[in-house]
């Protein structure tokens, strides 16, 4: 009998970090493997790539900074980090940007900071903002769905040409998201009653039949794994539902004022990396504020920032811009934003029970 | 009754079942027992009694200080042995005064009448004779009941709570009581009533309870006065501050007490071991305790003697498994752990809970924080136990404080559900003892500063004096000086 002095509590909910890690992965599960064979191999490529680099990375990190590697690594947060970053990813693009990817996420987004939990930004949605800058042809190749062993689906032997040795005919193969489609058409002064008919249909986009990441064209999926992990109370509903919300009534709004100028809250919500951002990736414990309060301004402010980046800004899509905007914004949010301690004020002083609540909870003696 | 919500708070597994159907068993009256004459919040009993010396049951062994104090009593007949150091009930394994007496088997009481109808007696009579009896708060708390009634009967209490929740799991006692001695414990609330002046009384019971609720039910029919509220399970509904919360949807103010809101908290014992008191004259010389865990043979709720050795209680549980890895008094949430089987049981210890490795968790280890604000969820008092954590790790204790370091009442929920499994109660534990021993070098730097201060002002005024009377001489010598030459 080991009577070594420890503190109370010596009860534990079943509930660790890599099982959280695990539920979470589990949950966008579904979606990965959609997006995987909707892109065939050259998809499964670039995720296994980027995947092995993100572990790597990690395990190198790990041991240069002295730290134990197997327990880190087998957090699952790495490996979480990877699946991500693979999902944000054009699904043909060649290795090197999941590579590069993938170093960017663990080594500048995450382990310079100190590793798991010390990070300031998303380190998927860093390293895909700074791909994005960096190799904008690489990084906005999209292309209509090809599934695995359909007819125009290239072979195994031939992904491997597309993922390691680059696109033998690209303009055969691209074409636009519907988001950067909107934007291109309306540049030239097109109104969304002539761009969306044939293009658009929110039927098929919420499947996931379109052009896009590999991981955000399966929204029905995303949301069905995001409201899994709610059910299962991994994460709360404070930060998706802020997020999808303040979209939603950003997005009405505007269409309602003028429907040729601004998409419409289908297309919006259906479209780009909302779903994953607004389930997977705006809800990253590390990077998001701590209370309830916060989470909610933290969600409201990315749903506006992509509204605005992807109506007004230089980008179609804004998922990953307005989540890396927003958990710059989180240690002001939680400096600012903190519960009210039970018996003070929300400044701190002690909370005078008011008079009039002194009264006796229990009537004594007379009628009930 | 309009019920409140408290904040946060968590639903560890209950393991009530483990001992909630065995009846109280009275424990055989061990040959030893040991009685410690600090087991209150307050000042040490002073002994009453000598080496040597033959007491009865119920004689008084140690007197109370006065002020916040609690006398102690002799659990049974027999002879003091010793008096001297035995080993606390605390982590630390430290001695504490005790008095140890060896049964002589007879269980002689010390014959003493009650009170024929207490309610005649006037309110300070009731707390005086509830005193006498050395009874503390026997939810955990160990504050001496009489000193408590008191200052809540001047501060004008309108309503006792009596706290029959037991949300600590593995816990059983308070509901053993409730069930079986349900009229004792209701005539002791009427006593406190009356002790207090006040109208009213609740007993707040959790809803995994119901034979307690039902039997409280029945006891209190007659009583319109006294209610019974059910209160749905959730850790810590039983902790005072959370309890008030749910029955008026008030706080107590920070740095105030509990009665500022109208309402004292007591435990379902401490009514029971008022009507022992008043009624047959029995100071408070036994308790129930819950003897339960997984490494328990067979869980059990006795009625032990106060000095009974925690050894002497396994024992009749068929003692303690091999597999136990922790042993504790109290409940897992904020049970202490206890450095032996050799300790005795005091008034304030409501459970023996011997957890085996799979119970307590032990394979986890620390990992750093996710930042996931289930802490901040799970906290009952509204504060952020990770901000803490880190800064009471980083020896901010200023920090620590900012973010509420002292209105931390131990509760031990941010640690249950931290999946990280940071122990954050022990960084807690450590800064708020860091930042006592900072301000009690803080105080002794400036009781220097005014000692060397006065010191030097002293010098000065001697000096001055000095030189005043040297100036005075002086004036004198020239005085006498200038008369010797005017009169030449």
């Amino acid at each position: 009998m080991s009577l070594f002095p420890t503190s109370a509590p010596h009860a534990h909910a079943p509930d660790s970090v890599p099982r959280l890690m695990g539920l979470v992965l589990l949950a966008v599960a579904p979606a990965t493997l959609y997006g995987i064979v909707l892109f065939g191999w050259p998809a499964l490529n670039l995720f296994l790539v980027t995947i092995l680099a993100c572990l790597l990375c990690e395990a190198v990190c790990l041991r240069l900074a002295g730290h134990a590697v197997r327990p880190f690594l087998l957090d699952g947060s790495a490996l979480l980090t990877g699946v991500l970053l693979a999902l944000s990813l054009p699904p043909w693009a060649p290795w090197w940007i999941g590579a590069v990817g993938g170093f960017f996420a663990i080594v500048i987004g995450k382990q310079v900071f100190g590793g798991i939990g010390q990070n300031i930004f998303n380190p998927a949605m860093l390293a895909r903002v700074a791909l994005l800058v960096s190799f904008p042809v690489e990084m906005t190749l999209w292309l209509e769905p090809r599934p695995l062993f359909s007819s125009h689906a290239p072979g195994f032997l031939e992904s491997l040409t597309i993922t390691f040795g680059g696109i033998p005919d690209i303009d055969a193969v691209s074409g636009a998201t519907i988001l950067g489609h909107i934007r291109t058409e309306l540049g030239m002064a097109r109104e969304l009653g002539q761009i969306l008919p044939g293009h658009y249909q929110a039927g098929t986009a919420a499947l996931g039949w379109t052009g896009g990441s590999l991981g955000e064209t399966a929204d029905l999926l995303v949301l069905l794994g995001g409201l899994w992990l709610l059910w299962r109370r991994v994460m709360t509903w404070h930060v998706p539902v802020a997020l999808l919300a303040t979209v939603l009534v950003l997005a009405g709004g505007f269409n309602w004022l003028n429907p040729e100028r601004f998409a419409s809250p289908a297309v919006h919500l259906l479209s780009g990396g909302l779903m994953l951002g607004a389930f997977f990736i705006a809800t990253d414990p590390v990077t998001s504020p701590t209370t309830k309060l916060g989470q909610l301004i933290f969600g409201a402010g990315c749903g506006a920032l992509v509204y605005i980046i992807r109506t007004w800004g230089g980008y179609p899509e804004g998922v990953a811009f307005a989540v890396v905007l927003m958990n710059a914004a989180t240690p002001l949010i939680d400096h600012y934003v903190r519960p009210r301690i039970y018996g003070r004020t929300w400044r701190g002083q002690s909370r005078p029970v008011p008079e009039r609540a002194k009264r006796p909870p229990v009537g004594s003696g007379e009628a009930e | 009754m309009k019920l409140f919500d408290f904040w946060g708070g968590v639903h560890p597994a209950g393991q009530k079942h483990l001992s909630a159907e065995q009846a109280i068993q009275v424990l055989p009256m061990p040959s030893r027992l040991h009685v410690p004459l600090q087991q209150h919040t307050g000042r040490p009993a002073v002994p009453a009694v000598k080496v040597g010396q033959t007491v009865r049951k119920g004689q008084l062994l140690g007197r109370e200080q006065g002020g916040v104090s609690a006398s102690v009593h002799a659990p049974t007949s027999g002879m003091i042995v010793a008096i001297g150091d035995f080993t606390a009930p605390h982590v630390s394994g430290l001695p504490l005064p005790t008095i140890t007496l060896e049964s002589d088997g007879e269980d002689h009481w010390l014959e003493r009448e009650p009170p024929s109808d207490p309610f005649a007696l006037e309110p300070e009579d009731v707390a005086a004779r509830i005193g006498e009896a050395g009874i503390v708060g026997m939810g955990g708390a160990n504050f001496p009941a009489a000193v408590k009634l008191s200052k809540a009967r001047q501060a004008k209490v309108h309503t006792l709570a009596v706290n029959g929740a037991e949300c600590e799991p593995y816990m059983t006692c308070d509901d053993r009581l409730m069930r079986e001695r349900a009229e004792h414990i209701v005539d002791g609330i009427r006593l406190m009533l009356h002790a207090l002046q006040a109208p009213n009384a609740v007993i707040a019971i959790e809803d995994n309870k119901p034979e307690a609720v039902a039997s409280m039910k029945a006891a209190c029919q007659p009583e319109r006065h006294i209610r019974v509220v059910v209160v749905p399970s959730r850790y810590p509904a039983g902790s005072a501050k959370q309890l008030i919360q749910i029955l008026t949807g008030l706080e107590t103010p920070a740095g105030g007490r509990g009665t500022d809101t109208g309402v004292l908290v007591h435990n379902v014992g401490t009514a029971y071991a008022v009507h022992r008191a008043l009624r047959q004259a029995h100071p408070l010389i036994s308790r129930i305790i819950t003897v339960t865990g997984g490494a328990v043979a067979r869980p059990q709720n006795l009625e032990a003697p106060i000095g009974a050795l925690v050894e002497d209680l396994l024992a009749f549980c068929g003692g303690a498994m091999e597999a136990t890895s922790r042993l504790l008094m109290g409940g897992p949430m904020m049970g202490q752990p206890l450095p032996g089987t050799r300790v005795p049981i005091v008034k304030g210890t409501n459970g023996i809970l011997a957890l085996t490795a799979a119970e307590a968790r032990l394979e986890a280890t620390p990992s750093p924080c996710i930042r996931c604000g289930r802490c901040v969820e799970a906290c009952p008092m509204g504060l952020m136990p990770l901000e803490m954590s880190k800064r009471a790790r980083h020896d901010d204790l200023d920090g620590a404080e900012a973010f509420g370091l002292i209105d931390c009442i131990s509760c031990g929920s941010c640690a249950y559900v931290c999946p990280s499994h940071i122990p954050l109660v022990q960084y807690f534990e450590y800064a708020r003892g860091a930042l006592e021993a900072r301000q009690r070098a803080e105080q002794k730097v400036k009781e220097t500063r005014r000692l060397l201060e006065q010191h030097q002002a002293r010098l000065a005024r001697v000096e001055r004096a000095k030189a005043e009377a040297a100036a005075r001489r002086q004036a004198e010598k020239r005085q006498a000086k200038a008369k010797v030459g005017a009169a030449a």
